[in-house]
């Protein structure tokens, strides 16, 4: 793989060359990814982008990754940015190419992915006759991105494009479109380099905190007697130095910690005030300390409905702190107490510093003895399952891998289900940007191609997907681009030949009636991955899986590995729908009657 | 107690909203550039919110803004939402809630007219009585020929209504509205 840091000095130089210059549309495009310092692009060719791709043709400067549907490219370019901190750019032409990238721009943009997908479009003069490969991609992709443009006039798109940037990555992170007319491609017009004066006065997100309120903050924090963290994607989003200042301020006030799913690993999984996920498939102590808190710190978390639970019985007692940087994102779900606007590293470094500063402390005693509460909580092992020396658990299985690559340099992907969530709740994390997952779109197929952009991004690391044989169908062709790229991806399916999750919720909703969850026929997940010229490996029985791991991390391809796991174990704990968090099934009280009775007839409307 | 604060739409949505809803009226300034309103009733419709008037045009040339006035309804904790939600989108400036800010100035609502035309189609004693109810409502004629009239008339919502509910017995045919536009008194923006 050809994955060079460009120096910069040389960079520069370019860049003060391009500026002022004429030159085509096409040659604008390439010109502002260079100068956005974009290396890495993932597309998929067509009729209305062809100037572009000809001009990707003539420069080496930004590597083009052909994937095998355009939805790869997204999920792929959603991965390579959460795995990076970088925007991850995606290239498409029009029509299909658009409409195939809907399902990505989506997903980046409720997980808050910054993204820049280039769309081709027809040109200007047919927009609007029905023409060949024609969609009106602003209006489809207008919902489901933070921004997008049309460009009409040549003159116009060095602006947008590094507009683009800026606006993908500022604030809330999100996908941005950008659809150019191929004879804007053609045309000739005059470069602009970014800006370091921002024109715009209608965006402008707020970053940093307001100090009285933090310092409010502070002090409901320090009269705490339960006080709970609850955290996000957002920590995240913000940057290693977010997780870092994180863990700070737990050492520093000694409080419980839990995490969203999109916040995994910016709390280290080994560290001691570590309570697991929370929400629907959390751990019991995480969702108990939730609901028992006097004093909660929300610090990049939505409140979304997987974490909340039934609204009017969620953390009824509690006082709630809530930071973020989206303004919409506060008293959205659940009515907050103190608000704090702003980027979650930069609201993160005043509070650690308020509270050093700060005589009043927390009561010893009341700390001790949520403590002990919560070491009770702990002790009720909510993560338990019946051991099987016949056939892989599947949450063996992730705890396997985890244990047998966790000394790597290792980044986890999934798709989307019960492996997911056992991902989640086994794998521990311990650094943040090392977990890529569909959680709020909730993407099946997400996986894969996200594992293909990681491993692009890091050619060194272990990059494994975690998936599910019916997921990981759904984008198995991006096999074929980890092939051509040498990308060594692994994907680790519990195959349990059921939709799990879809099943589980059969059996939990619909009387067992299991309607269109088995699949029937699956294809042989070793002869496919050897078709694709990758390695596939089986393991079929708990003995064998340390062995099969250990051969999938030395093989320096790309490996399909189809763990065949208990087809019909269920992901527990769970809180049924419409229920609050202190009425939890736990595994072992999971019987086929518990779980049939388990949700309400008003909880059944509910997702 | 998170009760009130229920949005509906939730996937765990179980009580009822028991907040009372408001009418507000929104002022929400933007840059004048393609798509810009369809990315504002796109968020209306894409998220459930009411929309009862809706008015825009081009505020300042030079400055490419335009001014959209929205009348919408929903729980106070709603219409923040509305108000957040807005302001997310990146050609919006600023929102401006006219009825909070009239409130906090001591007035019922701000100030609000809209304007209609009716066309009327009278005989003999009905075209002499709209006439008469015209002139009434300081609506102006416009274009008359001997069957018809078109009549001009400005006001508050609630006096265009009442003025359109009197013309219709009177051979009211045709009505355009305009929707609301709004202001609040004094001098601060």
């Amino acid at each position: 793989m050809n994955v060079t840091t460009k120096d910069a000095p040389a960079q520069a130089t370019r860049r003060q060359d391009a500026a002022g210059q004429e030159m085509t549309g096409a040659e604008i495009v390439l010109q502002a990814l260079r100068d956005n310092g974009v290396e890495h692009i993932f597309g998929y060719p067509g009729g209305a982008v062809l100037p572009i791709y000809d001009e990707i043709f003539q420069q080496d400067d930004v590597q083009h990754i052909l994937v095998r549907h355009e939805q790869g490219a997204g999920h792929a370019a959603e991965g390579y940015a959460r795995s990076t901190g970088k925007v991850g750019v995606m290239l498409v032409t029009s029509g299909p190419g658009a409409t195939n990238a809907v399902t990505p721009l989506q997903d980046a943009l409720m997980d808050s992915i910054p993204l820049v997908c280039i769309t081709g479009q027809v040109p200007t003069t047919l927009i609007g006759s029905d023409a060949f490969q024609e969609c009106d991609t602003v209006g489809i992709t207008r919902p489901c991105t933070k921004h997008n443009w049309l460009v009409k006039d040549v003159n116009e798109l060095a602006k947008v494009l590094h507009e683009a940037f800026r606006i993908a990555k500022t604030g809330r992170p999100g996908p941005v479109v950008v659809d150019i007319p191929k004879d804007v491609q053609f045309a000739k017009g005059t470069y602009h380099a970014p800006s370091p004066v921002i024109e715009q006065k209608s965006y402008k997100p707020r970053i940093q905190g307001d100090l009285n309120q933090i310092k409010a903050a502070i002090e409901l924090m320090a009269s705490a007697k339960k006080p709970m963290l609850y955290t996000g994607g957002g920590v995240v989003n913000s940057g290693p130095e977010a997780s870092h200042l994180l863990r700070e301020l737990v050492k520093l006030t000694n409080f419980p910690i839990t995490s969203t799913l999109m916040g995994l690993g910016s709390y280290p999984a080994s560290g001691e005030n570590w309570m697991g996920m929370l929400g629907m498939h959390g751990t019991y102590e995480a969702n108990m300390a939730m609901h028992d808190c006097d004093v909660m710190v929300c610090v990049g978390a939505r409140f979304d409905d997987r974490i909340t639970g039934r609204l009017d019985a969620f953390a009824p007692n509690s006082k709630k702190i809530h930071i973020d940087i989206d303004p919409s994102s506060i008293n959205k779900n659940v009515h907050v107490d103190i608000p704090i606007l702003g980027d979650v590293g930069l609201v993160l470094e005043d509070m650690v510093r308020l509270w050093r500063a700060s005589s009043k402390k927390n009561d010893p005693e009341a700390m001790k003895s949520w403590w002990t509460q919560i070491t009770k909580w702990r002790a009720r092992n909510s993560l338990a399952y019946k051991p099987n020396s016949d056939v892989i658990m599947p949450q063996y299985a992730v705890q396997r891998l985890y244990e047998l690559t966790k000394s790597h340099d290792t980044y986890i992907t999934t798709e989307v289900g019960q492996h997911q969530m056992w991902a989640a709740q086994f794998y521990g994390f311990e650094k943040p940007n090392r977990w890529m997952t569909s959680g709020g779109l909730g993407t099946m197929g997400y996986g894969l191609p996200a594992a293909l952009g990681v491993q692009i991004a890091h050619p060194d690391a272990l990059v494994i997907d975690i998936a599910g044989d019916a997921s990981v169908l759904m984008t198995m062709q991006e096999m074929s681009c980890a092939v051509q790229y040498n990308a060594p991806i692994k994907i680790f399916i519990l195959n349990n030949q059921y939709m799990g999750m879809v099943r589980q919720w059969q059996q939990l909703l619909h009387g067992n009636r299991l309607s269109n969850s088995y699949t029937e026929a699956l294809p042989d997940f070793v002869k496919l991955a050897e078709a694709y010229g990758g390695v596939g490996i089986r393991a079929e029985k708990p003995a064998e899986l340390d062995d099969k791991i250990q051969e999938m991390i030395d093989v320096k391809r790309p490996v399909i590995f189809d763990c065949r796991v208990a087809n019909l174990a269920n992901c527990f704990p769970m809180i049924p729908s419409g229920k609050p968090h202190n009425e939890m099934l736990l595994p072992d009280e999971a019987t086929d009657e518990a779980v049939a009775n388990a949700i309400s007839a008003e909880g059944r409307s509910l997702v | 107690m998170n009760a009130q604060q229920q949005p509906t739409g939730s996937a765990y949505f179980i009580q009822k909203e028991t907040e009372a809803v408001e009418t507000h009226t929104l002022s929400v300034l933007v840059d004048n550039e393609p798509g810009v309103l369809a990315r504002v009733i796109g968020l209306f419709s894409g998220r459930g919110y009411n929309i009862e008037s809706l008015t825009v045009s081009e505020t300042e040339h030079e400055a490419h803004l335009s001014r959209i006035t929205i009348v919408t309804r929903g729980t106070p904790h709603v219409l923040e939402q509305i108000k957040s939600q807005l302001e997310r989108i990146v050609p919006v400036h600023g929102v401006r809630d006219l009825t909070v800010r009239a409130r906090e100035l001591g007035h019922d609502k701000p100030l609000e007219r809209e304007l209609a035309l009716l066309k009327v189609r009278g005989r003999e004693q009905d075209r002499m009585e709209a006439l008469r109810l015209a002139d009434a409502f300081r609506a102006r004629v416009i274009d008359a020929n001997i069957e018809h009239f078109i009549f001009e008339i400005t006001g508050r919502v609630s006096k265009i209504e009442q003025f359109i509910a009197i013309m219709r017995p009177l051979g009211l045919m045709e009505v355009c509205r305009t929707g609301i536009a709004a202001m609040n008194r004094g001098l601060d923006d």
